[in-house]
């Protein structure tokens, strides 16, 4: 950046790969905080089309504040439909009709599987007892693609989930069709030191890209397992000045998401 | 106020009799006459409509093991515990939304503080299953839900079932039919018809589900007004026992057109629930030492009503005919 607002925070460049994410004319599933403002951000640069489901029951929303759960009140009033949960879940999801869903997690296997329900191995023990599925594994099953967002390091990436709360590819190669799971399976995972995709073969995670300043040392440090990394291995896009206008003085002006 | 439920000189609603019994009761009232000991009681309300009032009188009257069931446990779940009315929680995701974590809740589960906490646990779309299964009469649900997580080795109520016509393999849950569900909504007319708009959530499903109903209204409206609009009708009151009219009785969480959420007392959630003490502070100030909603209301003064108060966005009537 020469001029303008000063260099983007890995909280931006994270929500402007998110953005790209998203295809103009998408049905997607959005969740607070980052994801929504990647959508927000899509929906004002590239696709103006895409259509945003909250698990709330609303389709088509059109918040006019930075919405401060899947509930808010703002994403009903010009929203195009109001539906009961259940019939969000059996028609959008298992319906087949979401392009993409968006996920958060406590902890990431290289298979793209997520963690959200309890910190150690014993379940009726917790070491912490994180908050539970809700939609994830619906999400993760039924989406035609999902990218997941979480910040990096040893103790998110590793080697063996405490527990399975949410699949993506399983246990990679064919094993995610051997279960039956309908969806297209976790399409990328972006955090804040770089950009994931998948093998299309064994189902591995692979890095794609840096973000700006940051090196394949460093996320190795973050990744707890022998990471794969493309070759030759690309840089993160950062947002321009004038996303990042739009991001800090129209979607968060109060740094409520990108403050890190 | 929303101007959904008043009349206007140029479009006059047709007079209509009024047919149903009124159900009206105080939540004293309903509470001591609708929840036991050892029930099932299901308080639904996504985000939206959340039955504090009810959840308040009935840590108030000091009901014991009750298996409390919700999609998402938050911040009236952490205060139900932290009280000592539940014994079980059947839940779909634990948080403060937007915020963090419920440590009482935490505490229950991780320390066994202060007593021990029963937990059964399912994705969302599982639990609206077992709603949906119960209000539709039927003894399960298929879904495509929990193939490939560790759900099922922990929770032995999650199976599964062959379609009998092309024999894929189908994930499975049971029907939870809840001895009580309680249920807020903007308004409701004294037999128990029940309007809302803005989130719907699963408040039409556990209303057929349970066995006992409470409704918990902002306004008991005439039952003409409910008729003239009978396609915002989410509750039949045949399956209604008791309305309760009880303004702010969803607050802190919103009511869409009423009031907004007050985040204000989320925030300062995260800092009670973290210290037990505190939280019993919490309770003895706002539950335990006031009588009933309207004490609450007055505590929460005017001010603070003032600022969740949203602006008007009225919806353009609609024509349904008349037919005669």
């Amino acid at each position: 950046m020469t001029s303008g607002p000063g260099a983007p925070t890995r909280a931006e460049i994270m929500v402007f790969a998110a953005c790209r994410e998203v295809r103009d004319g998408d049905c997607v599933f959005v969740g607070v905080g980052l994801p929504n403002l990647a959508v927000q951000l899509a929906l004002r640069l590239h696709a103006p089309r895409c259509h945003l489901i909250y698990e709330s029951g609303v389709f088509g929303a059109r918040p006019v504040r930075l919405p401060i759960s899947i509930g808010d009140p703002c994403l009903v009033s010009g929203a195009a439909q109001v539906l009961p949960m259940a019939e969000t879940f059996l028609y959008f999801l298992q319906g087949g009709r979401t392009d993409l869903g968006f996920l958060g997690a406590a902890q990431i296997d290289r298979y793209g599987n997520l963690n959200t329900t309890v910190v150690g191995r014993d379940y009726d023990h917790p070491r912490v007892r994180l908050p539970g599925a809700g939609g994830a594994p619906d999400i993760a099953l039924n989406a035609h693609r999902t990218v997941v967002i979480a910040r990096q390091d040893r103790r998110k990436f590793v080697e063996r989930l405490d527990f399975r709360t949410t699949v993506g590819w399983a246990e990679g190669g064919t094993s995610r069709e051997a279960i039956g799971a309908p969806g297209g399976g976790p399409s990328r995972v972006i955090t804040d030191l770089g950009v994931y995709g998948f093998d299309a073969e064994t189902r591995e995670m692979t890095l794609e890209s840096v973000h700006p300043g940051v090196t394949l040392e460093q996320v190795r440090e973050a990744t707890g397992w022998d990471l794969k990394a493309g070759s030759p291995l690309g840089t993160t896009e950062a947002p321009d000045a004038a996303m990042l206008r739009l991001l800090r003085e129209e979607l968060d002006p109060d740094r409520i998401y990108l403050k890190g | 106020m929303p101007a959904g439920g008043r009349r206007s000189d140029d479009n006059p609603v047709p007079e209509v009799p009024t047919l149903s019994e009124s159900k009206v009761l105080t939540m004293r009232e309903a509470v001591n006459r609708f929840v036991r000991d050892g029930d099932t009681v299901v308080l639904e309300g996504f985000t939206h409509l959340i039955p504090f009032a009810a959840g308040q009188e009935i840590i108030r009257q000091r009901r014991r093991d009750l298996a409390l069931v919700r999609l998402t446990p938050d911040l009236l779940m952490d205060q139900m515990v932290a009280a000592g009315t539940a014994r079980k929680l059947i839940f779909g995701w634990l948080g403060n939304p937007g915020v963090g974590s419920l440590h009482a809740v935490r505490r229950a589960v991780e320390r066994g503080y202060p007593g021990p906490l029963e937990i059964e646990e399912y994705s969302h779309f599982g639990l609206l299953c077992r709603y949906k299964a119960a209000a539709s009469g039927l003894p399960f649900f298929p879904l495509r839900g929990y193939r490939g997580t560790d759900l099922p080795r922990v929770n032995p109520h999650l199976k599964q079932v062959a379609c009998p016509f092309t024999g894929e393999t189908l994930d499975a849950v049971s029907a939870l039919h809840p001895d009580v569900a309680i249920v807020n909504a903007q308004r409701a007319d004294a037999g128990g018809n029940t309007q809302i708009w803005g989130l719907v959530g699963a408040q039409r499903e556990v209303a057929f589900a349970a066995r006992r109903v409470i409704v918990v209204v902002e306004e008991v409206v005439p039952e003409d007004v409910v008729r003239a609009d009978p396609n915002r009708t989410q509750i039949p009151s045949v399956v209604v026992d008791a309305v309760v009219e009880e303004p702010w009785s969803a607050h802190p969480s919103f009511v869409q057109g009423y009031y907004d959420r007050d985040n204000a007392a989320y925030l300062a959630w995260d800092r009670i629930t973290r210290d037990p003490a505190e939280l019993e502070r919490y309770l003895d100030e706002w539950v335990h030492g006031l009588p009933d909603r309207a004490a609450y209301r007055a505590r929460l003064g005017n001010e603070t009503r003032d600022r969740l108060r949203p602006g008007p966005r009225l919806a353009g009537p609609v024509d349904y005919g008349d037919y005669r």
